[in-house]
């Protein structure tokens, strides 16, 4: 009865999650038990979040990737996303995400990792 | 899907109050449906689309705790009520749930009872750094009151 909010693409050892335009507790309700299944069948070491149709969401969001994040910790793995704009940018900084998980401008710049990254406000900057 | 809307126009004093009241289903389908109508009210104070946004997640933070901790998924009715009085906005979401316990330690950041770990804790956390104000009165078996206050157009 239920739809999957999400579509997966997978990239060599990165799995690129594309989100809904409103990341709610609702919409959020499939994604565990659906990275779960793509993570047992795979071997993923990166966890990629696409915000780019994102527009709303909130504390549900914080939730999965927190956990998405643990679970990737757990078997060194990491976590990135790309696309979001100044208000999920907002979102994610008052849930602690922003400290935790590299934002980036690009889908190739989020798999490939490290360079430039985004920061609060949408500026880029350079890591090291 | 079971969703009354009225709006009444009172004089108090001189300041007009506009209320709306809704009464949703507690289902997760309409967390949506009620945070877009709180915006669609309250886009007469002529709101920015930040003040919108925030109201819209808070909205959606208290309606989701009514959902997953008041009803814990079961059938049940939330209530909502907005009032606009001069610049400022009150948003009620009440519920006939369990209740809770311990409002203080719920409010807690990071507290959560989920064990599936996908539940961040953070719903009144995320509440009160959206709204100017946030209380919450609570009686266990009888249900759960959040009231929320924001001043628009600062």
């Amino acid at each position: 009865m239920t739809e999957s909010a999400f579509t997966y693409e997978a990239r060599g050892q990165a799995l690129v999650i594309h989100l809904p335009g409103e990341l709610d507790h609702h919409n959020c309700r499939n994604l565990r038990y659906e990275t779960d299944l793509l993570l047992a069948e795979n071997y993923i070491t990166r966890l990629v979040f696409d915000f780019s149709k994102t527009v709303f969401m909130d504390s549900s969001g914080i939730g999965i990737l927190l956990n998405r994040y643990k679970q990737m910790e757990g078997s060194g793995g990491k976590v990135a996303i790309y696309g979001a704009g100044p208000r999920i940018l907002r979102v994610l900084n008052i849930g602690g995400i922003g400290k935790l998980v590299p934002c980036y401008d690009s889908k190739e710049a989020a798999i490939e990792g490290g360079g430039r990254q985004m920061i609060p406000g949408g500026k880029l900057w350079e890591q090291r | 899907m079971g969703t009354e809307m009225r709006r009444e126009n009172q004089c108090e004093g001189e300041k007009k109050k506009e209320i709306m009241r809704m009464e949703l289903e507690s289902l997760s389908e309409n967390e949506e449906f009620a945070r877009v109508a709180v915006a669609m009210f309250m886009s007469r104070m002529d709101p920015t689309m930040e003040e919108i946004d925030d109201v819209k997640t808070a909205v959606s933070e208290a309606v989701t705790n009514g959902v997953i901790h008041g009803y814990q998924g079961k059938a049940g009715i939330i209530y909502i009520e907005v009032a606009i009085e001069g610049r400022e906005l009150t948003v009620t979401v009440r519920d006939r749930g369990v209740g809770i316990q311990d409002v203080k330690k719920a409010m807690e950041p990071m507290y959560t009872t989920d064990v599936t770990g996908e539940r961040s804790g953070m719903g009144f956390s995320f509440m009160e750094a959206f709204m100017d104000l946030v209380e919450v009165l609570s009686t266990p078996g009888e249900g759960t009151w959040v009231t929320m206050k924001k001043q628009i157009g600062r």
